[in-house]
């Protein structure tokens, strides 16, 4: 569709001089202002979390056919993501192996190989070298290892395709845990249970470092605040699932993934698609499809949850009709790509979720605009270190296990963020 | 060919439609640039190049009447942190030119170039906009108004005042 540079970062990386003490930076309740200011940090998280964890890549329905390929990234890398003639995914790093040009400048397409345009080198979809030119120059070069650096592991869950650049490690399924009923959950959204990523992509760059957005995602105390000039004008229900008196829970699910679970509100109200702002009757196509896939008592049941709220560490983020990747191109730097969710054979909901989703985020976004000046704000205000820390201790008191045992909090407090900070001490310590 | 008068005069109150759309965006004068939209006005700016079918994928701003009106209610809030403060503004229209006139709609170009003074620093936007005019008994209104920003298709900050 369109030919375009993305965003270039420069990237050096280099592991930090003197290992931080963690400990003294991360407390329970307490993290210091360096942890987002500290290019060293930065540089340490690209390798011990960005380079080594499951990051989320891209969506399986955005390479639908044999030798489609779409730019994406992992962290500030580039990697196009491929599907081959026998439909496997793979991740390939955007790095021609002669001099590292980039092979690949177009945002997305189809095409059987990539031809680095500096000296001609040709590379199959799945990352091995095909040919280069004048080869008798090459004469013993063994071109089983002049392929593409491939990310080593790819794998999916319900068509998100996740990579990790560490070769041995957790599986992804390990690595989600408690996450996956969530996206289980949000795929029983669409009558045949799947997700589609098919409304391209807004870039909304902010100043800001990638964990304080990571943390905002969850964060259930600040909507009422931010977010009260759309709330008000719009006549929103949306701030009632964030006050004081909501029965919304927040959630650490452990591994860095936190929720805001609104379930305990939409069941309260008890009608179905409340928590879409609106209701089966003027949605008759969807309703009628979910009740012939799921049988009327389960597509209740379904229309009443609505989608989840969840942060899947440390980058993807779904946020009930849209999903936004977090992809950090600096300490103090980081891009959001967004776009609304749609769900296989629903139609009439997907055009609403795309209207929603265009008024809502990006650059000039209702809500997005607003979080994007909080992200800026808060990065210019932690450049000064009096007082040296952050004040993580919302909720603590009242915190607590539910049923499955993860740590659950009220709908304000900040268990999400407590979770994700001992998430990533533990992950930067046993680097 | 030399303009028709007709032409010229055409041209000449595009123009000052267009000016006086530039300085009330500049000043934040949220109302009066609300009350140059039709009843059917259609805001559009586009993301990814020209952006496709708007119906189909994401733009950066796609907004009906109605939520034009809602963009600007959110603005008199005073809560709309992304603006408050505001942007200083200041913005040069350029290269204006008619394209086609046909009953009472005129459908105009022209290029753009805002300088934007933000907290997170200063800024410059540059797109090339068309605009479908209407004329009514009271003058000419926005039928459509479309900003194709040149950076449309990279990461871009926000930009939640009035492009």
């Amino acid at each position: 569709m369109n030919d375009c540079a993305t965003v270039i970062p420069i990237v050096p990386v280099s592991p930090a001089p003197n290992p931080p003490a963690w400990d003294r930076l991360i407390q329970s309740d307490h993290v210091h202002g360096s942890l987002y200011t500290d290019p060293a940090i930065y540089q340490a998280e690209l390798a011990a979390i960005w380079f080594r964890t499951w990051v989320y890549v891209g969506h399986e329905s955005e390479v639908p056919n044999a030798n489609d390929y779409i730019m994406k990234s992992i962290g500030p890398e580039p990697v196009i993501m491929t599907r081959t003639k026998d439909g496997v995914i793979h991740l390939l790093h955007n790095r021609c192996p002669h001099r590292g040009n980039r092979v690949c400048v177009t945002e997305h397409g189809n095409a059987r190989s990539f031809t680095c345009p500096y000296h001609g080198w040709t590379f199959a979809n799945d990352g091995a070298l095909k040919g280069y030119p004048f080869p008798s120059g090459y004469e013993g070069a063994d071109r089983s290892k002049l392929g593409l650096g491939r990310v080593p592991r790819v794998q999916s869950y319900r068509g998100f395709v996740f990579g990790s650049m560490a070769a041995e490690g957790p599986t992804l399924e390990e690595h989600l845990g408690g996450a996956m009923k969530s996206i289980d959950a949000l795929c029983e959204t669409s009558p045949e249970g799947e997700v589609q990523i098919t409304a391209g992509f807004l870039k909304h760059k902010v100043k800001s470092n990638w964990k304080f957005l990571v943390e905002n995602e969850t964060d259930g105390y600040h909507p009422s605040f931010v977010h009260a000039s759309i709330f008000e004008v719009a006549q929103s229900g949306i701030g009632t699932l964030y006050s004081s008196d909501s029965t919304a829970v927040s959630r650490d699910f452990g591994n860095g993934h936190t929720e805001n679970d609104l379930r305990p509100e939409f069941r309260k109200r008890d009608v179905p698609m409340s928590w879409f702002g609106t209701t089966a009757e003027k949605m008759p196509e969807y309703t009628a499809s979910m009740k012939a896939a799921y049988g009327e008592e389960k597509a209740r049941k379904i229309m009443i949850d609505g989608t989840p709220h969840i942060m899947i560490f440390p980058n993807l983020f779904i946020a009930e009709i849209q999903i936004f990747v977090l992809q950090p191109l600096s300490v103090n730097e980081t891009v959001q790509h967004v776009t609304a969710l749609q769900f296989k054979g629903a139609p009439d909901l997907n055009r609403r979720l795309r209207q929603q989703t265009m008024g809502s985020v990006g650059p000039a976004g209702f809500l997005l605009a607003d979080d994007a000046e909080m992200y800026e704000r808060t990065q210019l205000g932690v450049q000064s270190l009096n007082p040296e820390y952050l004040y993580l201790g919302r909720g603590r008191h009242r915190e607590r296990r539910d049923e499955d045992g993860f740590r659950i909090g009220d709908a304000t407090d900040e268990t999400p963020s407590r979770g994700i900070w001992r998430h990533y001490r533990a992950m930067m310590e046993a680097a | 060919m030399p303009m028709t008068p007709e032409q010229r005069a055409t041209l000449e109150d595009v123009t000052q439609f267009i000016y006086r759309e530039a300085r009330l965006q500049d000043d934040h004068e949220y109302d009066a640039w609300e009350s140059l939209w039709t009843d059917d006005g259609v805001y559009w700016v586009p993301a990814n190049g020209d952006g496709g079918d708007p119906e189909q994928v994401m733009s950066i701003i796609y907004d009906n009447r109605s939520r034009i009106a809602l963009r600007i209610r959110q603005f008199h809030t005073g809560k709309r942190f992304s603006q408050t403060p505001r942007s200083r503004l200041r913005r040069l229209v350029s290269n204006i030119e008619v394209l086609r006139e046909e009953g009472d709609e005129i459908l105009v170009t022209a290029n753009a170039m805002v300088c934007e003074s933000q907290t997170r620093g200063d800024f410059n936007w540059a797109s090339r906009n068309e605009y479908l005019l209407r004329r009514g008994a009271d003058g000419l209104r926005m039928a459509r108004k479309t900003v194709v920003l040149v950076n449309n298709s990279t990461a871009m900050y926000s930009m939640a005042f009035l492009i």
